[in-house]
């Protein structure tokens, strides 16, 4: 088995499905024979030409039009947004289009495409590269919102997003592409999507968390176990929809929960997790549901960075204030 | 100021195309469309036929019969000369005026009446219609054609995406985005924008300090025609000339077809007279497409008063029947919705969907 970084997952990953199915196409700013700015497509035109791997003119809401329109003729597109914060410019595109193909059509047509993009903080970017903006395409019925946290996960879900038959987000955290690397088979493999995953298991309290900040939990997870607390970490890697279920299961056993995301407190992810928690598991809790998130500002030039990003102290700390209650 | 202004003689470029004049006269005999007798004919039909459906529309809208409908009357050239050049395989992508060419492209009538009535069914395109429904945000259908054109290209097809917007529609983002893919990637796009002199209430003139809107092609390197939009001759052949170089894998082409909706933009409150004096309204009607193919068909023996009654007869027909067959259809329900959102429920949808059956059930 390979070691592989999560960049050269999801290069392996578009390898695999641009390989399997002919009607995949890989496209967007740069992706072509630069390989994108992060190298994630790096030697695929170069294997699979011109016509499935290609560079665009510099505009986003076209990028996401243009795979609406393909996907009415058997196509599978695989736009790239270049950083996440783009999205802006295609929003309707996204949301207003793409989301609704089924619904505006009657489920005569859909849009099976996976819009891939970086996004994530602690990596220096200008701005509106770093902003978490999943909670805001979570919102969006007709999505799907993938984020991995690792590389052998990153295959897998990328791999089952592209076959998906609806419109995935999968966002990739600049900040786990090149950390680590792990042991990624080079044969195919999928991971269901909407399926939770324990990466931890423990009996006193839980941790809802996904991207980058289930590596926060893990390391507040090993402080927490210096002291005899035993934190079960579960890794959504689907955003939307949630694996409540897991979820669920982990908090009747620990009786308390923690959810982490790096984006702004305010609505969201966290936010919508905690409420179901407390919709299902009330009788179960013996404290508030708390959250670990970035404050309620826009993420900000890369000097505050440090400060905002929520860390694993930080986890430590409501962790303690949970079993404190 | 030494440098000559580099737009000085480019826009006396775009001039207006025009086959048939006012009168129904022929002014450009060298342009004149390869088309039958029976095709002649059947043009003057579908503009019949749409002028009809309008005045029903707009009745049945006011009696609260349908929904949301915007007037077509003023545009039959624009919109069925341009239709009249697509193969069945091409592809369509309307904006919310644009109901006639879904029609001629296959949509049955009543599906035409329930979209107007918001029913899902209403956008259901049979299999054999190649076309999305009525796009409601401006110019999100231009880059969309730009990705249909693709299509077609890779796939090998011989066939063209065709989209329309209006003069308002020229001041999007996406209009420009949409045009220029298509022109970077040669792919077989035909976009009209048919200039009906306002969106909504804004003039043209207030849109743009271009001169045409055909002009703005050129930004893209992508060829730009400006046509009489009230001469349905001119219309077709324009398209159907950029259908064939598309087909020929010479690239997109943009078309604008000058010409004036009659009536309000929606039949939801809009006054036109807020916007628009009589004096235009007359100059305008004097150009009316009915009128002079009417004329240019009467002087070929291809037309009559008769044969022009019998057609309003049997369209008001059908409307009354495609009208009975919509109000026979089930109402929709949420938990329907629920069931074309995603290709499998997602765990929450589930969990909803089992509560608006108990909730739909009463």
């Amino acid at each position: 088995m390979a070691q592989m970084t999560m960049i050269q997952a999801i290069t392996n990953a578009l390898h695999t499905e641009l390989k399997n199915d002919e009607n995949v196409l890989v496209f967007g700013e740069d992706v072509g024979q630069n390989g994108g700015v992060f190298r994630a497509t790096e030697g695929l035109q170069e294997e699979f030409g011109e016509e499935r791997v290609f560079d665009t003119p510099l505009a986003e809401s076209g990028i996401i039009g243009l795979a609406v329109g393909m996907s009415t003729q058997g196509l599978r597109p695989v736009p790239e947004i270049q950083f996440f914060g783009f999205v802006f410019e295609a929003m309707d595109a996204v949301s207003g289009q793409a989301a609704r193909m089924r619904y505006r059509s009657g489920g005569r047509w859909h849009a099976p495409m996976t819009i891939r993009s970086p996004f994530g903080g602690g990596v220096h970017t200008p701005e509106l590269h770093a902003d978490s903006l999943e909670g805001l395409m979570a919102q969006q019925p007709g999505l799907k919102v993938v984020i991995p946290s690792n590389p052998y996960d990153a295959k897998g879900l990328l791999i089952q997003s592209i076959r998906d038959n609806d419109p995935v987000i999968f966002l990739e955290h600049m900040k786990l592409y090149r950390s680590f690397r792990e042991e990624v088979p080079e044969e195919e493999y999928t991971i269901d999507l909407g399926k939770a995953n324990v990466k931890r298991e423990g009996s006193d309290i839980t941790f809802v968390a996904y991207g980058a900040m289930v590596h926060a939990a893990l390391k507040a997870a090993d402080e927490l176990k210096e002291e005899g607390i035993e934190a079960e970490v579960i890794d959504l890697r689907t955003v939307a929809p949630v694996d409540i279920d897991t979820i669920i299961e982990s908090v009747e056993k620990t009786n308390r929960a923690v959810v982490i995301q790096e984006a702004q407190k305010q609505a969201g992810i966290a936010a919508s997790i905690v409420s179901e928690i407390q919709e299902r598991a009330i009788l179960h809790l013996e404290a508030p549901v708390l959250r670990v998130t970035a404050p309620d500002t826009v993420y900000p030039f890369s000097e505050a960075e440090e400060v905002w990003l929520p860390n694993h102290k930080d986890i430590v700390e409501k962790a303690k204030q949970s079993i404190n209650f | 100021m030494s440098f000559k202004n580099p737009l000085e003689g480019i826009e006396e470029k775009f001039e207006m195309i025009q086959i048939l004049d006012e009168d129904g006269q022929v002014v450009d005999e060298d342009n004149v469309p390869d088309l039958s007798d029976d095709d002649l004919v059947e043009l003057m039909r579908r503009m019949v036929y749409t002028r009809v459906l309008d005045q029903r529309s707009i009745a049945l809208n006011r009696q609260g019969r349908l929904g949301f409908y915007a007037p077509t009357a003023g545009q039959e050239a624009s919109q069925l000369g341009s239709h009249f050049a697509m193969e069945k395989e091409d592809f369509l992508l309307p904006a919310y005026r644009d109901v006639p060419q879904l029609i001629f492209h296959g949509l049955p009538l009543y599906q035409a009446f329930l979209f107007s009535r918001g029913h899902y069914h209403g956008n259901q395109m049979p299999e054999d219609v190649n076309a999305v429904s009525p796009q409601i945000i401006i110019g999100a259908q231009i880059t969309q054609a730009a990705g249909v054109a693709y299509g077609f290209k890779h796939n090998g097809k011989k066939n063209v995406a065709l989209t329309y917007t209006g003069d308002g529609g020229a001041s999007q983002g996406d209009f420009y985005e949409g045009i220029n893919f298509a022109g970077a990637y040669k792919a077989p796009a035909i976009f009209v924008v048919q200039n009906n002199q306002f969106a909504i209430s804004v003039p043209v003139e207030k849109q743009s300090a271009a001169n045409t809107i055909a002009q703005k092609a050129a930004a893209a390197g992508v060829p730009g025609y400006l046509v009489d939009g009230m001469d349905v001759l001119a219309v077709y052949k324009i398209v159907k000339e950029a259908r064939d170089r598309a087909v020929n894998g010479e690239g997109p082409t943009l078309i604008e077809t000058m010409t004036y909706r009659y009536g309000p933009h929606t039949m939801a409150g809009d006054d036109p007279t807020r916007y628009r004096t009589d004096d235009m309204d007359d100059k305008w009607e004097k150009r009316d497409p009915l009128v002079r193919f009417r004329k240019y068909l009467e002087g070929k023996d291809l037309w009559s008063e008769e044969k022009e009654n019998e057609i309003v007869e049997t369209t008001k027909e059908e409307i009354k029947e495609a009208i009975k067959k919509a109000d026979k259809q089930d109402k929709q329900k949420v938990t329907d919705l629920m069931s074309i959102m995603y290709d499998e429920l997602p765990q929450n949808l589930e969990e909803q969907m089992e509560e608006y059956k108990e909730k739909e059930s009463k």
